[in-house]
């Protein structure tokens, strides 16, 4: 009987792997992002965060390639070389180890946790649509590779009772964690999540904080998240940066942000 | 040459004759990664081969005590068979037992191996760790999550097995000579009783018992090495040891690891076991989605399902008795057997069923009923851990609802004056561990086991169970009176949520009822009954005809009963409020508390015995935020008819 292994050696954060420098992005006359520079290290648990309209989302956004900066750079390490890249689309940041999960959760509701967590696999299959349909040449090896891939996440999430079980029937909480797992599924090295506990009860964001750490710990991945939730924020995080209307006003560990008078202002407001 | 089966006196040879005759058929299936992985029985005597010489090097020898906290798992049956390979003794512990509970059973022991399915096990018993000064190994299956741990303690599953199948390597006659030192008269096992009233004991168990019992009830089932039996109780529970570890090494068959204990149901159809178990509860649960899901069902289904299950419901349980059925009757049955008790089988994973137990509590007559008119062969037995479960098993054709059938081959039975249960069989326990004093007052010196359940041999030689000792009583003519065994009856309507019953030293019976407001509430509804609350609801004069009927029925069937027919209901009243634990008349776990019922309500019990119509009454209530306040009701008394009883009709 063979039973999955971790992923072996001890991962500690290390050398920066993105760098984000004076990045804006303006939508007509509403400036999204304004000179906005920050960098997030190897495995590191990287959280964004500011009040509402901050630029949150979009910052996300456009690391993964749904929007493009109209200034600035955003840098990625791969292995020892750095790619610079301005307009790259979503697909290509996915084929570059970009995965990403969405506020509101983007699943394909008809489908079974396991299907969606398969479509996860995409960008990993070689074969093409005619062998898959037909089962012929390697695609019957290749389907059965995925799909232990994708057995291993539901064991690592914990969903093997609800693997057959369409995905709009779930509740939302279940739903987000399939959302994570089909995320896994594309084997990121950097994992963007975009408010992964919004919405969610004690319990399940206790959950949600334990996969997101396991999947730091367990398969190296960086994490880049944004969350609300600052309980959540300083327990998990290694390095908080903070947004309001657009600019960076502070970046530090949750200690060094959570003493800083500026992020106190935005969060509380100040008297003009 | 292969020695004689009475050779083979302890699990780990049984195992290895397993290995050499058997070698290529499944032992242990467990679903992992979505799919069914499949150990045979070499591969299974390999892995125990490897564990035991790996115990060995650790230290562990020949009566040490191997702790054992996880869920079903091959690697969970394997490491029991290591450990008894070497003459140790495995204690198979609750697995969703708090970390404190667990320390009693590792310092009585004085246990210095444990076995841990994961992080979550291994955290608890990490944590008593500074209690238990004598645990130096912690051994853990699933390695996630543990690769921070730094304690010396621990050390992975793997890598002890890894260790023991190179010094197998180097030395297969140790382990051999090992196994051959093993007798049928030293300890397989040590269950810990559940510590409700006291602490827990530690019932020490023999391999011949349990081979005994193990033996006697699959020659009675004629179980062989095709059946299959799913895993899905706490193997701490002895049931399961029997189940998944005694059995299946007596007979050979293959047992199976559901993936968790959310998908048994899923995993269930997927094996279609053929020998099950199931305590009332999960039958219950069963029966409940079952209805639920019928509701929602189409109009034509529900008419086929109602049509067709009032034809199992009277024919069903003689088919499977082998009674005579009319030919329609039978043909209609078939027909029912094609388009509802076929594909319901299949749906509960029961297609393939050929023997399935209840046991632990009184189960309903319906609830027993709806199984066996399905076509389900379920079984009833009566057993505890200190007598290796099977004491009295239903044998196939001979199957009644309130009985426990009759002695399995080689159980003796008799009964003390107060009717106190003893049992003299050969798969009674060795002792309670290190507790001479409580092994003395349950065994006594003759070797009968005193069980504390009161019950008598009906006329077809089946036991029946009827209450505990100490809640038995006698009427004034001093016939029996079993009061819990009267309440379960009446429990058993669904409009009857609690019941109370009273004799002790009286000419009658008499009883308080109290009504299940959700039952009756939409029994009222389907009536147009209108009414206010709970109060109101309970003094309707519709609702005690209906609770009447309920208790004319239980009548009807004491009357069948010569031992019991004199304690019939004679009158009850219907409670004007829920019993209730916040009340103190209930316990936390919703007993009846008798005595202080009968106190509380004196006036009422003795409204009930002075022939009165109506009774007064003005209590305390206390509402859920702590608060008190008076209540007044004037409560009804309604007789009930009585039966001549069977025996007396018969003489008349």
């Amino acid at each position: 009987m063979t039973v999955p292994q971790p992923i072996a050696g001890a991962q500690r954060v290390g050398e920066v792997v993105l760098a984000v420098e004076n990045v804006s992005l303006s939508f007509g006359g509403v400036k999204a992002l304004v000179e906005v520079s920050f960098d997030v290290r190897e495995h590191e648990v990287r959280a964004i965060i500011g009040p509402n309209g901050a630029g949150k989302s979009s910052m996300l956004n456009v690391l993964n390639g749904v929007y493009h900066a109209q200034k600035g750079t955003i840098r990625l390490r791969q292995g020892a070389a750095w790619r610079e890249f301005h307009d790259m689309d979503s697909h290509e940041a996915a084929a570059l180890g970009i995965a990403r999960t969405f506020q509101n959760i983007a699943l394909f509701k008809g489908m079974t946790v396991l299907d969606n967590i398969m479509t996860g696999r995409n960008l990993k299959m070689r074969c093409n649509f005619l062998q898959q349909a037909l089962w012929a040449g390697p695609a019957k090896k290749e389907e059965l590779a995925h799909r232990r891939a994708a057995e291993e996440i539901i064991d690592f999430l914990e969903i093997q009772h609800i693997r057959k079980t369409p995905v709009g029937r779930l509740p939302y909480g279940l739903q987000k964690r399939v959302e994570l797992g089909r995320a896994l599924a594309a084997e990121p090295t950097l994992l963007l999540l975009d408010e992964p506990m919004a919405g969610m009860n004690l319990e399940e964001k206790q959950d949600m904080c334990r996969f997101v750490l396991d999947v730091n710990d367990h398969y190296g991945t960086t994490i880049v998240l944004i969350e609300h939730d600052m309980g959540v924020v300083m327990d998990i995080s290694d390095r908080v940066v903070v947004l309001d209307y657009g600019r960076r006003i502070a970046d530090g560990t949750p200690d060094e942000v959570r003493s800083n008078q500026a992020v106190i202002d935005a969060y509380l407001g100040v008297a003009h | 040459m292969e020695p004689g089966i009475g050779e083979l006196d302890t699990f780990p040879k049984l195992l290895m004759m397993h290995a050499r005759i058997r070698g290529a058929r499944p032992a242990i299936r467990e679903k992992d990664l979505g799919i069914w992985q499949t150990w045979t029985w070499h591969e299974f005597a390999e892995e125990v081969r490897a564990l035991a010489c790996g115990l060995a090097e650790q230290g562990f020898k020949r009566g040490d005590h191997l702790a054992l906290v996880s869920d079903n798992r091959p690697r969970l049956y394997a490491a029991m068979c290591a450990a008894q390979c070497l003459g140790g003794v495995p204690v198979p512990l609750y697995q969703d037992a708090v970390a404190a509970e667990m320390g009693f059973p590792i310092q009585n022991a004085e246990i210095s191996h444990a076995f841990a399915e994961d992080q979550e096990q291994v955290d608890k018993l990490l944590e008593i760790l500074p209690q238990c000064p004598t645990l130096r190994h912690i051994y853990y299956d699933d390695p996630r999550g543990m690769r921070h741990y730094a304690e010396g303690v621990l050390a992975s599953y793997e890598s002890l097995r890894d260790r023991g199948r190179a010094a197998y390597r180097r030395d297969p006659a140790f382990l051999e000579s090992e196994i051959a030192k093993g007798r049928g008269e030293d300890a397989a096992a040590m269950l810990f009783t559940s510590g409700t009233t006291a602490t827990p004991k530690g019932v020490v168990l023999t391999h011949h018992a349990l081979i005994d019992r193990a033996r006697a009830a699959a020659e009675l089932e004629r179980l062989d090495d095709r059946d299959v039996a799913l895993a899905y109780l706490p193997p701490a529970w002895v049931g399961q040891f029997i189940f998944s570890l005694a059995q299946p090494f007596v007979t050979g068959y293959c047992i199976c690891c559901p993936e968790s204990p959310e998908t048994v149901m899923t995993d269930m159809r997927e094996i279609g076991p053929t020998y099950y178990f199931a305590p009332p509860r999960v039958l219950e649960a069963l029966l409940t989605q079952v209805s639920i899901r019928m509701e929602d069902a189409s109009r034509v289904k529900r008419w086929l399902y109602a049509r067709f299950m009032a034809i199992a419901q009277r024919v069903g349980g003689a088919l499977l008795d082998g009674k005579p059925v009319g030919a329609l009757d039978r043909l209609l049955y078939r027909l029912g057997d094609l388009v509802v008790y076929g594909p319901l089988r299949n749906v509960l994973g029961m297609s393939r069923v050929r023997v399935a137990y209840t046991a632990g509590e009184a189960i309903g007559p319906d609830l027993f009923k709806f199984y066996r008119s399905i076509g389900i062969n379920l079984k009833q037995l009566y057993g505890s851990t200190e007598t290796s479960v099977f004491v009295c098993v239903q044998p196939d054709g001979q199957v009644k609802p309130d009985t426990v059938g009759p002695a399995v081959r080689g159980v003796e039975l008799k009964f003390t004056p107060e009717r106190e249960l003893l049992i003299r069989s050969p798969g009674l326990f060795k002792e309670y561990y290190k507790n001479p004093q409580a092994t003395l007052e349950a065994k006594d010196a003759e070797g009968w086991f005193h069980t504390g359940d009161a019950g008598y041999v009906d006329a077809d030689g089946h036991l029946k169970i009827i209450d505990r000792v100490k809640d038995v009583g006698r009427l004034s003519d001093g016939t029996l009176f079993a009061p819990k065994y009267l309440e379960n009856k009446l429990k058993f309507f669904p409009y009857v949520k609690e019941a109370v019953c009273f004799g002790q030293a009286r000419d009658t019976v008499c009883a308080f009822v109290n009504i299940d407001m959700e039952a009756v509430g939409n029994w009222a509804e389907r009536r147009n009954l209108a009414y206010s609350g709970f109060t109101d609801l309970a003094l309707r004069d519709e609702v005690y005809e209906l609770v009447r009927g309920c208790v004319e029925r239980v009548n009807a069937d004491l009357a069948q009963d010569p031992e019991l027919a004199n304690s019939q209901i004679h009158r009850f009243l219907i409670l004007h409020k829920d019993l209730d634990p916040d009340d103190e008349e209930l316990t936390r776990t919703r007993k009846v508390r008798r005595g202080f019922i009968a106190e509380k309500y004196a006036a009422l019990v003795e409204a009930l015995y002075s022939g009165r119509k109506d009774v007064h009454i003005e209590a305390q209530v206390r509402y859920e935020d702590g608060r008190t306040g008076t209540f007044s009701a004037d409560l009804k008394i309604r007789d009930a008819r009585t039966f001549a009883s069977a025996a007396a009709r018969k003489a008349a």
